[in-house]
């Protein structure tokens, strides 16, 4: 076995190791993928974003209904237009022993804009200024609404730790994305486990980490073992079988097999990543016409979809922004309406149909290459004939960069749990300066939305916000810039001693330090 | 001997360079390296920045040079995931493969040879038609779709046996564990060979059993048949050690196209193999770890046929193998 230090040998790392041999309550636990390094802000995925709330502690994180909790910071105040005020935990300590204060969440602000995964969402902060030991100030150029939602991924990292040099003379802060670096491999944070065994693709091992600060959190696991399962009839027998404890998704076809096993509970959730069709106009002279593309969303069938092929697995959507996003608007309903989509087709003088090629991945989103031969067969209907290709999502994204086919499907999950992020990926006018509508396939451009966008974008009061993402949505919808599908859900299978669902969120990174298994 | 080995190895290094060329030339198919390596929301401009940096801007003369003058110096290229050298990852899983492939192995030459002779020497038995009928039904399933319904009848349903995974392993030397020191390791191992032998077994039953029956009509046969020799005598000496030059022929090959196999087997037992690591390279267009993998097949083929050809050898003196080589 490659045995991993997961710190150089302190007293502390050693208290934790010998308290492993003793562990009584370990959770085996079954993902589809594991984190590609221990560095935090190497790379923004969700595994990341995973191992960063088992192992360091965010300023603030989500609740399960999407409010701010207090976790690092212990409170904050707005104190100027672009200046939040946070007052930090006393008393904290690193895995490493070094005591946790001001300057290491200043440092690794620092590190963090060094980060090409991390800088963007990070982008509209300028600045860390330590106040005191136990206070600081984040500061954005300009007011900006989201700056709790973007603390809930400044992670402390332990400053002394990281600091210094390795023995062969590389800078031990240093970010590699694709070699080796002393973060990709060491960690110290403040979270309630440490690493203490890895092998990449195999197994991660999690050890409780004894002198955790969150006294109050009732959480008494004491031993995590991670281990990748990327075959989901595998993962799900796993789980069956006893195998293991706690697995991550449940696939649409085995939710009841799950749900009626004995011993085991199925845990569901609406999630937040839309999965949507674009149309793209500057290859489709018809999809210029705004009745062309209602007429596509009059024809799909998208509760049928959820219904069918996601069986009932999915939350039908109407728009991009999922309920309890500002941008929500329970009036924007999804359409369907055959003959009222012929009419439309007719009304702007493609009653005789015409003929579009369309792409999807086929491993990429649930059930991708499925929904996309459902869609094409919907179109046809209403007389566009599709040539559909699908392919795995690595040949997918190249052929997304070139915008190769006229319908293009494409999934989103907002990385600030924000309306106006969707607007700036897939539907805001693209331009290759600001990055807006990188991942907008359909061409479509209108300078409203966008306006709202940036209104938005500044708009500190929430009311004020809302009414402005709601407004924009609507264009959205009326319009037809898009043609949204569902949410995915969000699935997972545990053991019934495992109160799983007190842990579990719409972010899909579990709390497990706050894990309470019975007896 | 040594000239046809001489012959061998230089036949072993073209093959290892066209197969090095055709794996180079596949992985610009393969995808964007880049979108495994970075998250969904970076911008174009810093993805270009690292493109330059892997150096995957660059014509793919280029590349294969750089490529080919590293891995003469035995350096295969540094895998993005493993974020270390891709032929060290390779020889970290390779010991969980050949393990598997040793286990399909006992299990294919422990049970192909008993039912290979039985139903050569009894072919109207019950049991004969059952084990022929059997091994149709072998050959015809999918090697995933038996390993899935192994899992769900004997670890879901029965419980008897673990679902995925190798269980405990005993470090044996350098990098090399063992499944077969601790009880927990051979339960685990039992269902992936099974899974993994379950395509070869039926192939080599029937092998043996056409080759027996041949061996069973000839002349000398019938001749000690006559002596009053011993029908066992008869089977299991004289008989089958002509029935089994063929055989190790065959079994040669195909124990280079089971490490193939192993793929299916490893990705559904999660088997923390090199044919598990293969797949998810491709899924993760982790290219350097494809070539390398590649290569290091290809390696293993052109030694075990090499090998089957010296053991041919021995088994029958009369193949001159150096005459082979002139």
């Amino acid at each position: 076995m490659f045995k991993f230090a997961s710190s150089v040998a302190t007293a502390a790392l050693i208290a934790s190791l010998s308290s492993a041999a003793y562990a009584d309550t370990t959770v085996r636990v079954a993902y589809d993928a594991d984190p590609v390094s221990m560095d935090p802000y190497e790379q923004l995925s969700g595994g990341t974003l995973q191992l960063n709330h088992m192992v360091f502690d965010p300023l603030v994180r989500w609740t399960q209904d999407l409010q701010f909790e207090a976790r690092l910071a212990e409170s904050w105040e707005q104190i100027d237009a672009t200046t939040m005020r946070f007052n930090l935990r006393k008393g904290v300590k690193f895995h490493s022993g070094n005591d946790f204060t001001a300057k290491d969440i200043d440092w690794t602000f620092d590190r963090i804009k060094q980060s090409d995964d991390f800088k963007g969402v990070f982008a509209p902060f300028v600045d860390v200024e330590v106040v005191d030991d136990f206070t600081i100030d984040l500061k954005t150029a300009e007011p900006f609404p989201l700056v709790l939602h973007t603390a809930t991924y400044l992670f402390a990292m332990d400053s002394a730790f990281y600091s210094g040099t390795t023995s062969d003379g590389k800078d031990k802060s240093e970010i590699v994305k694709h070699g080796d670096s002393f973060a990709s491999r060491n960690m110290s944070g403040t979270g309630p486990f440490v690493v203490t065994e890895r092998e990449q693709g195999v197994k991660v091992v999690f050890d409780r980490h004894d002198g955790y600060w969150d006294t109050a959190s009732a959480g008494n696991v004491d031993e995590i073992v991670l281990t990748p399962i990327k075959e989901d009839p595998t993962r799900v027998a796993a789980l069956l079988s006893g195998d293991v404890d706690f697995i991550a998704p449940v696939p649409p076809t085995d939710l009841q097999r799950v749900e009626g096993a004995d011993g085991v509970n199925l845990i569901t959730m609406p999630g937040t990543r839309i999965i949507t069709f674009q149309m793209n106009q500057n290859r489709v002279e018809a999809f210029k016409d705004a009745r062309v593309r209602q007429a596509i969303d009059y024809a799909v069938n998208n509760a049928g979809i959820v219904d069918r092929i996601m069986r009932g697995f999915g939350t039908v959507a109407g728009q991009a922004s999922p309920a309890g996003y500002l941008g929500h608007d329970p009036a924007l309903t999804p359409r369907y309406d055959v003959e009222k989509a012929k009419a439309l087709m007719a009304e702007a003088g493609y009653g005789d149909g015409l003929s579009i090629t369309m792409m999807a991945p086929n491993n990429r989103y649930v059930n991708d290459d499925r929904i996309a031969q459902a869609v094409a067969s919907m179109l046809s209907q209403i007389g566009i004939t599709v040539d559909l290709q699908t392919m795995p999502k690595a040949q997918y994204w190249p052929k997304f960069d070139e915008r190769a086919a006229d319908m293009m499907m494409i999934g989103w999950h907002s990385d600030t749990e924000d309306s106006a992020n969707f607007h700036q990926f897939l539907s805001a006018c693209p331009d290759a300066d600001s990055g807006n509508g990188q991942y907008n396939s359909g061409a479509y451009c209108n300078a409203m939305t966008d306006d709202l966008m940036n209104a938005s974008n500044t708009e500190t009061d929430p009311a004020m916000r809302g009414e402005a993402l709601r407004k924009l949505e609507g264009i959205l919808y009326a319009e037809s810039a898009f043609i949204p599908l569902h949410w995915q859900n969000l699935a997972w299978g545990a053991k019934d001693n495992m109160n799983a669902g007190d842990i579990v969120n719409a972010l899909n990174f579990p709390y497990f330090g706050d894990l309470v298994v019975s007896e | 001997m040594f000239a046809y080995l001489v012959k061998r190895v230089f036949q072993a290094i073209a093959v290892m360079f066209v197969i090095s060329l055709i794996a180079f030339a596949i992985q610009g198919n393969l995808g964007d390296p880049l979108r495994e390596l970075v998250g969904q929301s970076v911008s174009e401009e810093v993805r270009q920045k690292l493109r330059e940096e892997l150096g995957l801007n660059d014509s793919f003369l280029q590349q294969y040079l750089r490529f080919a003058g590293n891995a003469l110096q035995g350096d295969l290229g540094t895998s993005y995931f493993f974020k270390e050298p891709a032929l060290d990852v390779i020889l970290k899983k390779l010991p969980a493969t050949l393990e598997l492939v040793l286990g399909a192995t006992l299990i294919i030459v422990g049970l192909s040879v008993p039912l290979g002779v039985y139903t050569a020497i009894k072919p109207n038995a019950v049991l004969s038609r059952l084990i022929m009928g059997l091994s149709i039904v072998g050959i015809s399933i999918p090697v995933f779709l038996t390993a899935i319904l192994m899992i769900f009848v004997f670890s879901v349903e029965l419980g008897w046996l673990p679902s995925f995974g190798r269980g405990d392993v005993v470090q044996v030397w350098g990098y090399w564990e063992t499944n077969f020191a601790t009880i927990d390791g051979w339960q685990h191992i039992v269902l992936p060979s099974i899974a993994l032998a379950s395509i070869m077994l039926p192939l080599f039953v029937r092998l043996i059993r056409a080759e027996m029956m041949e061996v069973l009509q000839s002349e000398y046969v019938r001749y000690a048949r006559a002596k009053g020799i011993h029908p066992w005598r008869i089977y299991f000496v004289h008989a089958l050690k002509n029935t089994l030059l063929p055989v190790i022929t065959v079994g040669g090959v195909q124990i280079g196209t089971m490490v193939a196999y192993t793929i299916l087997t490893e990705t559904v037992f999660q088997w923390p193999g090199m044919g598990f690591m293969f797949l998810e390279a491709v899924n993760r267009v982790d290219t350097p770890l494809i070539v390398a993998y590649l290569i290091v097949v290809g390696f293993i083929f052109v030694v075990t046929n090499t090998i089957v050809d010296l053991i041919y050898g021995l088994v029958n003196p009369t193949v001159n193998l150096a005459r082979m080589g002139a």
